[in-house]
């Protein structure tokens, strides 16, 4: 087990040093010319030299990601002589239309994004795994098909559309709540719960639809596995063949998928952030893709793709103490 | 007809499908006595395990309607409500399958599963039923009981799992005990070991045994009593004896000239012709009449419009086939000796 947690844990490491080569890689394959945009108005050859010289941007590439991970790890300084600048670490790089280091952005961001994947988390999994689990033991009847059949127009629609949608009745047509401004909860509790329970829903819908459809699916698999017929003819009540036998096996694989699906929102939620106006990394990543803000693409890649890779080593080790066969394979 | 322990009479067993109503099992009647093995064999398809699990209340009753009636003992079964039933299974009767791989739960140790058996009928407490699942390790010839009890079922042999399935299933001192192929999935020297496990704690616990099964062999070593189905159906019920010395139905006789045998002079196996019937529509006659044989020898078509009754030819022996009894008898001698050579048939 001691083993198996040191493997992944230092495969996970692995995967994040090669990601990080990966974005740095992809942010220098761009066309664009990062010095030439940091050059204001009055732009001439002479500045842009200059900026690419204070900005590092002349170094060869392996040098450059070598100046990227130590600013990670022990921060750096970017110029030379009077116009030098230190960029503490973990420093993420410096925002050349920003005129702003990028870490705090991203800091300023974060919980924005970490709230509204968290709370949409709990809402779709629980919805999710309920309904799931109530379609699959009314099989074949119409609450089944009821719940199925609403899964499906949840998973039909796009999120932007519901959104807009929340948006226009809920606030705009009938005023049920203001319209949303993000503070955040320790600011003002009540404003921060009207602004977020509308980005909570529409992104829990959309997951939930996805989650009863996985839960009724691995429910009914699970059902139908001979060691439920064992634990019937047993004698067991049929509420503890369900609750101790069938959930436990059959919840197993939804550990992974919310898992890794709330990683992903981790990593900005771009489309619901961007509708309900929340200042969270997706909105920052979608924005600096507008700007061409190269170092805050990368930055946003970088810390999305973190938390995929610790999200699959946590789902691994949880899938380890669920499941005894893992651990010894 | 004596009050024997387990007697099962005239059950139908039907499920509703879209194609049509399945008649899996229809209109079957036996009964095995404390202590006896009741063979219930015959094909895939056949409807021996249907009866098994409508006997143990296992088939859902939301798609399926069982009709009949089913003693053990003072208990009837098919009568009986979802919860008397419930306290029934594991308690007077229990089943052990198939498949010991996928039989037990994969994320429980298997002590922990065998006490959970006792301590749903029997309160007691954890320490007590550990010690007793310990006994019950033991006695069913788990080397190391006081290891194994906490081990999973993936860390133990496809053997050691049927033993860990059969413990589980006698934990309470069933008085009936349904062996659905038990030894199918295992090697043939496990299967020998398990089939004489069975027999051994069958006389400990004077067990009646229900063994489903196609193995022809495992029944010529254990059965008291035989019973063939065939679509649904029995179609011939008598003691061993009966049904290996002198089968009548033509399907049984098929049967067992389809088996290896050792005494075989014949190098070749005769295999019946074609597959068992579609469940839904049968036709009108003999179910087994399609792939029959020896219709031909019954005037008319008999065979094809009539269903013939399990008829009783002697106390013991009884066989569904329109066929008078000389004629059954000659046709049984004819086939079985194309395989054993001349003395085959009536012993």
């Amino acid at each position: 087990m001691t083993a198996y947690v040191i493997r992944r844990v230092l495969t996970g490491l692995l995967i994040l040093v090669l990601l990080s080569m990966l974005t740095f890689l992809l942010f220098n394959a761009l066309p664009a010319d990062p010095a030439a945009l940091t050059c204001g108005k009055n732009c001439t050859p002479q500045v842009i030299e200059a900026n690419r010289i204070r900005l590092g941007l002349d170094l060869p590439l392996w040098q450059q990601y070598i100046e990227f991970v130590k600013g990670l790890f022990v921060g750096r300084t970017y110029g030379s002589g009077t116009a030098t600048f230190a960029c503490a670490a973990p420093c993420l790089g410096y925002s050349f239309r920003r005129g702003q280091e990028v870490t705090p952005l991203i800091l300023d961001a974060l919980p924005v994004t970490i709230y509204l994947a968290v709370g949409a988390f709990v809402l779709w999994t629980v919805v999710g795994v309920l309904l799931g689990i109530f379609a699959a033991l009314r099989r074949g009847r119409w609450q089944e098909k009821a719940t199925l059949g609403a899964a499906l127009v949840g998973y039909s629609f796009p999120s932007f559309f519901i959104g807009l949608l929340l948006l226009f009745f809920v606030v705009i047509r009938w005023r049920l709540l203001p319209y949303p401004s993000y503070v955040p909860p320790q600011d003002n509790p009540v404003q921060f719960f009207q602004t977020m329970i509308l980005p909570w829903i529409t992104l829990a819908l959309i997951f939930a639809a996805f989650y009863i459809r996985l839960t009724r699916n691995q429910m009914l698999e699970t059902l139908g596995e001979d060691y439920i017929r064992t634990a019937r003819s047993k004698g067991l009540a049929e509420h503890t063949v369900i609750r101790k036998h069938a959930l436990r096996a059959g919840l197993t694989p939804i550990v992974t998928a919310a898992g890794l699906d709330l990683a992903g929102l981790l990593g900005g939620a771009i489309i619901v952030e961007s509708v309900f106006t929340l200042p969270g990394l997706g909105r920052l990543a979608i924005n600096a893709v507008v700007d061409a803000d190269l170092p805050v693409i990368v930055a946003t890649v970088l810390v999305a793709g973190s938390f995929i890779v610790i999200a699959n080593i946590i789902v691994d080790l949880l899938y380890a103490v669920i499941d005894p066969r893992v651990r010894l394979s | 007809m004596t009050e024997t322990y387990v007697r099962v009479e005239d059950l139908k067993v039907s499920f509703k499908t879209e194609d049509g109503i399945v008649r899996a099992v229809d209109g079957v009647s036996f009964g095995v006595d404390r202590g006896k093995t009741l063979a219930v064999v015959g094909e895939s398809g056949s409807g021996k395990s249907v009866t098994a699990q409508a006997l143990m209340g296992l088939v859902n009753k939301r798609n399926a309607q069982v009709e009949g009636s089913a003693w053990v003992g003072d208990n009837e079964l098919i009568s009986s409500s979802d919860d008397d039933l419930r306290k029934l299974r594991g308690s007077m009767m229990s089943m052990i399958f198939q498949d010991p791989f996928a039989s037990l739960h994969p994320f429980y140790r298997i002590g922990a599963q065998l006490a959970e058996a006792i301590r749903v009928h029997r309160s007691m407490s954890k320490a007590e039923a550990r010690e007793e699942v310990l006994t019950m390790l033991r006695r069913v010839g788990i080397p190391n009981p006081e290891r194994r009890i906490d081990d999973y079922p993936h860390q133990l042999s496809g053997g050691m799992r049927q033993r860990v399935m059969i413990a589980m299933a006698l934990i309470n001192g069933p008085s009936l005990l349904i062996a659905d192929e038990p030894t199918t999935a295992l090697d043939v020297t496990v299967q020998a070991q398990i089939m004489e496990l069975l027999a051994e704690l069958q006389e400990q616990y004077n067990t009646a045994i229900i063994l489903i099964t196609h193995d022809l062999g495992v029944v010529a070593d254990v059965a008291d009593e035989v019973a063939v189905m065939y679509a649904g159906r029995l179609v011939e019920r008598g003691s061993l004896d009966d049904i290996f010395y002198s089968p009548e139905m033509p399907y049984t006789v098929g049967l067992l000239s389809s088996v290896p045998r050792l005494d075989a002079v014949s190098e070749r196996l005769t295999p019946i012709p074609g597959q068992p019937p579609s469940l839904i529509n049968l036709a009108a006659g003999c179910v087994f009449y399609p792939r029959c044989t020896a219709s031909s020898r019954v005037p008319g078509d008999r065979c094809a419009t009539e269903r013939p009754d399990l008829l009783q030819v002697t106390p013991t022996h009884a066989v569904r086939c329109h066929l008078d009894q000389e004629q059954r008898e000659q046709f049984a001698n004819e086939s079985l000796a194309a395989v054993t050579g001349a003395e085959g048939g009536a012993a």
